[in-house]
Parts: C-alpha cells; structure tokens; sequence
C-alpha cells in the first residue's frame, strides 16, 4: 500500500508537463543506504513468489508510513573489476557493483557508455557477439557466473528487453515457453497452468488476458506485449531479473503501470534496470550507478547521486548538460 | 503561382519537387508532371494492363477450350492406346501421377530446404561453407529442369540406386521411376523453399532469439519452437510455390518418369512397386496428345491443360491464402516484423 502512494506519486510526476526538467531533489525523507534500513526480519522470508507479496509484506502494516525505498537484501551478484571488449573497444572499464535483493538498481548514463553492454553481460548474453570478450568476475550468490551452465544461469537471471518481443504464439504458451524443456519431458498444459496464472499475475496482466490465454500474444497492446515478457522472464523463476529499457518503446500510461510492476517485483527479487530516463531511474531505483564511456563514475543511493551527486559528470548528466 | 484558397499555407513540398497543386486540395495532377514521367507512368499502367490481359486471355482461352472438351468420364477413366479417339479413355493415370510425383518431390524439398536455410541463417559458420551452400541452391535454382533430368539419369541408373527402378535380366539399371522423379523434382522445389525459409528467419529480428536465449532456452530449442514456428506461413508459401513448379514440369517426366501413358508398378510391394514404377503426369499427357506428340488429341491435351491449369491456380490462390493468414496472426503485422 505504501508502494503504491508513492507510485503515484511518481505518476503524477510522470505526466506532470514540467516533467523534463529533474525531479525536484527535496524528496520524501528516506533513509539512506541499504544497510542501515531497519526492517522487520520478516521482510526476507516474503519471498515467496506470490504476485501480492509486494502489497500483503507482513512488515508493511506495520512500517511507518513514511516513503520507503526498496528493503535490501542480502547481496545476489557481485562485479569485480569488469571490463567487457568488443574487439579493440572497451566498452565497459573495470566496474565493480553489487546487487542486492529486494532494490532497484538503476543504470544510467549517455547512449553508448556501456549500461546495456553491462547489463547483458550479467546474462552472459553478450557472448552471443563474437567479437565481445570479458575480463574480471561475476558472481551469483558467491558462485563465478563462468562456473554456471550458460542456460541453468539466464533461468537465474532473466531478461527483459526493450522492444517487447513476444514470441508468436498465444499468450499462455508464451509464459509456458519458459517453463517447458527444462525437463527431460514437456509437461502437460495442465501442469503448467497455475504457474503461467502466477506469472502473469505477478506482472499484473492476468485480469486483462484471463480470459483470452490461447489468444496471439502478437494482438495484445505494447504495455501488455511488455508486461507479458515481465511475465515470461518470471516464469523462468529467475532471482535477478534485467530490464534493458523496458519503458522505452511504450506510451507514458503503459510505462508508469510497469513502472508501479518494478517497484513491486523488487520485494522478491533483485532488479537491474538501465534507463535512458532519468525521471524513471529516480521514481524507481534504489540505487543508481552512473556511467559514462564505460566507466562507472558515481554508484550510490538514488537520493543521493540525484541531490548530491560527487562527481562533476554525474551532477552534469542529471542536470541535462550533456547525454 | 502559389495563390492557394482558404488553407493558407501552401503545402510543404521537397525542393525541385513539382510545384503546388492549384485550386482544389486535391491529388497531384498528372498535368503537372514532366513529360519524361508522364511517358513513364502511361507505359507503367500499360505494362500492369498487359499482364492482367495475358494472365487472363491464357486462362479464358484455356477454360473455353477445356470445358468445351471436358468430361467427368476422362478424368475418371484411364488412357489407353488406340486408333480411334472415341477408345483412348481419359487421363486418369496422368493425375494421379501429377499429384504423387508433387507429393513426393515436394515431401524431399522441404526438409532439405529447411534445414538448409536454418543452418545458414542461425549457423552460417565457416562463412566459406555458408557461401558454398548458397551458391549451391543458386546453382540448383538456375539449372534448367531438362539438364537436372539428364543428371538425374545418369545418376540412377548407377547400380546402387538399383532399388529404386526397374533392373533389367543383365543388371541394368533403367532408372526411370517415380522415386527417381521425384528426387530430382524436389531440386526444382528446394531452391524456393529454401529462400522463403531463409526470408522468414532473416526477418525475425535478433532481440527475438536472445528473448530465447534469455530465459535459458538452448539455440536448438530457439530453433524448434520459436524460430521455425514463426516462418510457418514462409514454409508453406514456398512449398506452394514450389509444387506448383512440380506439377507443370516436363522435361524431368519425360527423360526420368517415363512419360508412359498409364502408370506401370514394377516389383511386387505394395505402394512400392507404383513408385519404382513409370508413369506420366498431365504435362506429360499434354504433350504427348498435342500436335506434336504422337497422340495428336488435341481435344483431349485441351482439356488435360485445362485441369493442369487450375491446379496450378489453386496453388497460386493456397500462397496468396498463406500469405494472408501469416500477416493476420504472424509477425508481418506486428512491432516484431519491423526490422
């Protein structure tokens, strides 16, 4: 319930025509920084998957009701010293970050300096570029991400792109697709079938398509065509899950609804989003790393790197100077 | 020049381009047009009408003609040699052979065809082999069907291919049958299935794939459940396209089939012996009883022309279907068609 004041809150800046400029830095008072959060102890064992865990926290009753930021958790993936090349081209310059649970990690940074490179290294999907090589380490949980078969580590880590991309096939073999073949054998749709419902109802789309699953997910509108792919990536189970741009294709209404979805999904997961958006990265992230040609110049809390950014870039870049 | 009435503005135009429209908002006026263009765009609706006027002349003239000749009884009945017209049966056999030598070719094509068009799209490395494979369907697609028959002929009636024709007291190797036919037949076939299939895949952008590859789905699973769904309407647009290549082909009938008048099962298996056997399609049947052939019927040839004819419409009608169906449900439509 908390969440969702401070969604529209963020809402009503979104559509706010004074938009453009920065989000005013005089925020709701938070506190700062993941380890210092107070939080009942139950927070951690809210992970359970449910699509309402977001808004049913036991803990939320009775936090005070004041804005609160994403509950960090314990550390899921770690990056030390992470350099990714594409030929000659270090698109991505010795990083190290961390991902914790249960926030929001907002990438930001000018076109071409290396967030989604990053962010796709996570997945290891940029091994699918040939000329794309990797220095330094990522961990899942304190395991290399190397060590990990390829595909047992994107379950783990899912992905959401840009460009909603169902695939075409109807919307519940769409969420099922994740699900079938990680067995030796396919199973039945009716195995399936509660957790494509979970699914879709942890990214908000099962009233709206509850009636129509052997539909084409090709018809569905943009925002739907998005948040069925959210769908898709949670079906996987995934603890980590990456949004390249999720909004950016999609129409103001559309994103603020997958918006108030991030900011939910956190609860259970960590999330890892990059945003040309800088009003979007303050709305939902909980930290937020700056980059710039590939390096990582300022990490931090949100409040933070917007308000009282340390690095002369940063504090241009969230002004509008440049990017 | 540019006194335009109520709406202010004068449309924006590109510079150079023709000047704006007078009076009435309406289209552009060919008046305005240069007459290098206006040439241009009289001989372009010409074309187009002289197309549509061949397309259907062929099609009139041969149903006047086919219907004139045509009879249930000569679809139903077999041929058979004769002096007198009244006795020579109908074209039974030339049918069946026409659909089983597309059914088989065509069931050769398209897994060839698909798999090669996966591998080159989704795999295509050494990129040397990519571009052998290429040239190679370019090479199949430009050899002429008589030349591919030739080969065909040579090729079986090798001793190893013994099964698949009539093998003389001596060891001979006739090599005409219709299993024979139809493998070389699928040559005709592969080419277009191969490029709808590679169309297709090369349009499904690459966000799509790591959509896949994101949710920890295996590049053959990729391949299998997504790719190859999507290219669905591709497939059997080409393979249409392609059995209607079949169907009026002759030159390979002629040397590799037999072009016999009936169809001749050779061996004692069942359904095997009709495909180590010869036989004839309608082509074939066409030929043979047109002036020019030995039967000289035309009548008949009319009339066997006529449903060759609407076969090979019907599966032009199935392509156009196909096509249209794919761009209701499949990626045509779609923000994923947009490359």
């Amino acid at each position: 319930m908390i969440e969702r004041d401070e969604q529209q809150a963020g809402m009503r800046h979104a559509s706010d025509p004074r938009g453009e400029i920065l989000p005013p830095p005089v925020r709701r008072i938070r506190v700062d920084g993941p380890p210092t959060v107070a939080l009942p102890p139950q927070a951690e064992a809210v992970i359970d998957g449910d699509g309402l865990s977001a808004t049913t926290m036991p803990g939320a009753g009775t936090m005070p009701a004041r804005p609160q930021r994403g509950v960090a958790g314990r550390e899921r993936m770690s990056l030390k010293t992470l350099s990714v090349f594409y030929g000659d081209n270090e698109a991505v310059k010795g990083v190290s970050l961390s991902i914790r649970e249960g926030e929001v990690l907002a990438l930001i940074g000018p076109s071409g300096c290396g967030k989604t490179t990053l962010l796709r290294t996570l997945n290891r999907l940029t091994e699918l570029t040939p000329s794309a090589r990797r220095a330094g380490v990522i961990r899942i949980d304190g395991t290399d991400v190397d060590d990990i078969e390829v595909t047992a580590l994107r379950r783990r880590v899912s992905m959401v792109f840009q460009q909603p991309n169902p695939f075409p096939m109807s919307i519940f073999d769409n969420v099922a697709y994740a699900l079938r073949e990680q067995g030796a054998k396919r199973p039945s749709k009716k195995v399936l079938e509660p957790y494509v419902i979970e699914a879709l109802g942890r990214a908000g789309l099962l009233d709206e398509v509850k009636d129509k699953l052997d539909h084409p997910a090709l018809r569905l509108s943009g925002g739907q065509q998005q948040r069925l792919c959210i769908a898709r990536a949670l079906a996987a189970g995934p603890e980590v899950l990456l949004m390249d741009e999720p909004c950016s294709a999609l129409d103001p209404k559309s994103t603020a609804v997958i918006e108030d979805l991030i900011v939910e999904l956190r609860s259970s997961l960590a999330v890892v989003i990059v945003t040309h958006n800088l009003q979007q990265a303050y709305r939902v992230g909980d930290h937020v790393a700056f980059m710039y040609l590939g390096d990582l110049v300022e990490y931090g809390p949100t409040e933070q790197v917007f308000s009282a950014p340390k690095a002369e870039r940063t504090r241009d870049y969230v002004r509008g100077s440049f990017g | 020049m540019a006194t335009s009435t109520p709406p202010a503005l004068p449309p924006l135009r590109p510079a150079g381009g023709a000047p704006p429209a007078r009076k009435r908002r309406a289209n552009e006026s060919v008046s305005t047009w240069r007459w290098t263009d206006r040439i241009g765009y009289v001989l372009m609706w010409g074309a187009g009408l002289l197309v549509c006027a061949i397309g259907l002349s062929i099609v009139v003239y041969m149903m006047f003609r086919g219907l004139q000749y045509l009879r249930p009884s000569l679809i139903f009945s077999h041929p058979q040699a004769g002096l007198d017209q009244s006795k020579t049966g109908g074209f039974l056999d030339p049918l069946l052979g026409t659909i089983l030598l597309t059914v088989l070719g065509i069931t050769i094509a398209v897994p060839i065809a698909i798999g090669a068009a996966t591998w080159i799209v989704e795999y295509g490395r050494p990129t040397w082999l990519a571009r052998l494979v290429d040239s190679g369907i370019e090479i199949i697609a430009g050899t002429p069907d008589i030349v591919i028959a030739l080969f065909g002929l040579v090729l079986f009636q090798q001793g190893i291919f013994g099964w698949m024709s009539f093998t003389a007291q001596g060891g001979a190797v006739f090599g005409r049958s219709f299993l024979t036919a139809g493998c070389m037949m699928s040559l005709i076939a592969m080419p277009m299935v191969f490029a709808a299939t590679r169309e297709g895949l090369q349009a499904i952008p690459g966000h799509v794939r790591e959509a896949s590859y994101a949710l920890g789905k295996t590049k053959a699973a990729t391949i299998r459940r997504v790719l190859l769904p999507s290219v669905k309407a591709n497939i059997s647009t080409g393979a249409a396209l392609g059995m209607g290549r079949i169907a009026g082909d002759t030159a390979i009938v002629v040397v590799l089939l037999g072009a016999t008048l009936t169809l001749d099962p050779e061996g004692g298996v069942p359904g095997l012996k009709v495909l180590k056997g010869t036989g004839g399609t309608l082509t074939s049947f066409v030929y043979n009883n047109s002036p020019a052939g030995e039967g000289n019927a035309p009548q008949k040839a009319y009339a066997a022309a006529f449903v060759l004819l609407l076969i090979v419409v019907a599966l032009n009608f199935a392509v156009d279907l196909i096509a249209r169906s794919g761009a209701k449900t499949g990626l045509e439509t779609s923000r994923l068609g947009a490359k």
